[in-house]
């Protein structure tokens, strides 16, 4: 019956940054409309493995729990996604849990996802508007353009386009998609568009732009439709033109 | 140039891959192609090309130098790549591990056919049709000239791609899509003009 159901889980663990990863089991008791977060929290709650063996609470992040934060990103069956909409019953069992090791692993499935929240430092990912006094409204910004850079306005920094991007790894200092695409939001900004050379000068820097090899993978598994390609399409065109002005010469800023 | 040396390497890689290394391989195919219209049409297109004024200054300047260029800095870029199409199983991940593959094979088919060919050259060889003859009358150099030209010729097309995306000429993705197709075409019809020039040697 309903009561003897359980869900299976394969869970990749590792205890610390340096430790080695190993697998454990979990049968989690089944309810109907659960999710993977669900699940962890009910090993939590009673942390004993599928042989029966006592074990740890597993560790791992989450915040929003509606898959508009990025907190919970896990590579869940292969595929890196957020695990707050993961739901366990669109889920082929058993359910593999594995961290994003693109990033560094700090616990289990808790991952230190801050190289890209320094990226979007390095990128100048924000629209200036402090100053000593009032600066007053900025221009506007038609109602279309609104409605098309809310899109781009969707990333979450969940990491899941650095997870599925091939050049993104331990031996490339890729700066990877989500900050990319962060800048045509910004640059396309009425008032950020003010500091577009700023932004486009830096991703042309070392680990930057260039190094995107067009696997697109990262559009084909972006959680939140973003078209990440586009984005770096469109930057190659303009850090094109922007390289030339920056050589061939103009005094304007 | 110096922050940004790397985008400077990487767009000067992508330019010398089509001009001049890519329209040389066509150039190249293409007089290869009077191979097939008998032994004394292709001596007298191998023999145009070798008595062209300037002959070492272009190849050294349009072949070599550009060419050693994309080859050493495309081997450093196939390796920093951590290839992932087990997992991620799309059609663009694939023609990027393709992308990789095939220049490292055609590294290593160019760096054999320039020894047999330009380097014996320099060495007194004649190279016309006989030469050609006799490297292509062992089955097994066959299977490596066929799998060595189609492999440049997809390196080269898939390579078109990828240039119109680094350059951001193609930016939306109806654009990438029919440059994909655009690319395709370019691929078949080459293969089969280095096909046909190989076989007609056989």
């Amino acid at each position: 019956m309903s009561e003897t159901r359980t869900v299976r889980f394969i869970i990749s663990r590792q205890d610390s940054p340096e430790a080695e990863p190993y697998q454990e089991e979990f049968e989690v008791p089944y309810r109907p409309n659960m999710n993977v977060i669900s699940a962890l929290m009910e090993i939590r709650r009673n942390p004993v493995n599928a042989k029966g063996q006592e074990s740890s609470p597993i560790t791992w992040d989450m915040n929003c729990l509606e898959e508009v934060c990025g907190a919970c990103s896990m590579v869940i069956n292969g595929k890196p996604r957020q695990s707050c909409s993961a739901i366990v019953d669109q889920l082929e069992q058993p359910i593999r849990l594995e961290p994003m090791r693109t990033f560094p692993v700090i616990r289990d499935l808790q991952v230190d996802r801050s190289r890209m929240f320094d990226s979007l430092k390095k990128v100048k990912a924000w629209i200036p508007i402090d100053g000593t006094y009032d600066l007053g409204p900025g221009p506007r910004m038609p109602e279309k353009k609104r409605q098309w850079a809310y899109e781009l306005s969707k990333c979450m920094t969940c990491g899941v386009c650095l997870e599925a991007c091939p050049n993104v790894n331990s031996n490339s200092n890729f700066i990877g998609p989500a900050p990319l695409s962060q800048v045509r939001l910004f640059n396309s900004h009425p008032t950020g568009e003010m500091h577009k050379a700023e932004r486009l000068d830096a991703i042309m820097g070392d680990g930057g732009l260039a190094n995107c090899g067009n696997s697109q993978n990262c559009v084909q598994s972006c959680p939140k439709g973003i078209p990440l390609t586009t984005s770096i399409a469109a930057l190659n065109r303009d850090t094109a033109i922007q390289s030339f002005k920056n050589f061939f010469g103009s005094d304007q800023v | 140039m110096a922050s940004n040396r790397e985008f400077f390497n990487r767009r000067l890689h992508s330019l010398l891959g089509v001009i001049p290394v890519g329209l040389f391989l066509v150039q190249h195919l293409v007089v290869n192609h009077f191979a097939t219209g008998g032994e004394e049409s292709f001596n007298k297109a191998a023999h145009f090309m070798e008595s062209l004024p300037f002959r070492t200054f272009l190849e050294i300047f349009v072949i070599f130098l550009p060419l050693l260029f994309h080859a050493i800095y495309g081997i450093y870029i196939a390796f920093t790549a951590k290839n992932n199409v087990s997992r991620y199983s799309f059609f663009r991940n694939w023609m990027f591990l393709l992308q990789r593959v095939t220049g490292v094979i055609t590294l290593i088919f160019l760096a054999w056919h320039v020894w047999e060919t330009r380097i014996a050259a320099a060495f007194g060889a004649d190279v016309n049709f006989d030469m050609m003859e006799s490297i292509l009358s062992n089955p097994f150099m066959v299977a490596f000239y066929v799998i060595g030209v189609v492999s440049a010729i997809f390196h080269f097309a898939n390579g078109l791609w990828s240039f119109a995306v680094s350059w951001g000429i193609t930016v939306s993705p109806r654009s990438q899509l029919i440059s994909t197709y655009v690319t395709l075409v370019i691929f078949i019809a080459l293969s089969i003009v280095g096909i046909r020039a190989i076989f007609a040697f056989v």
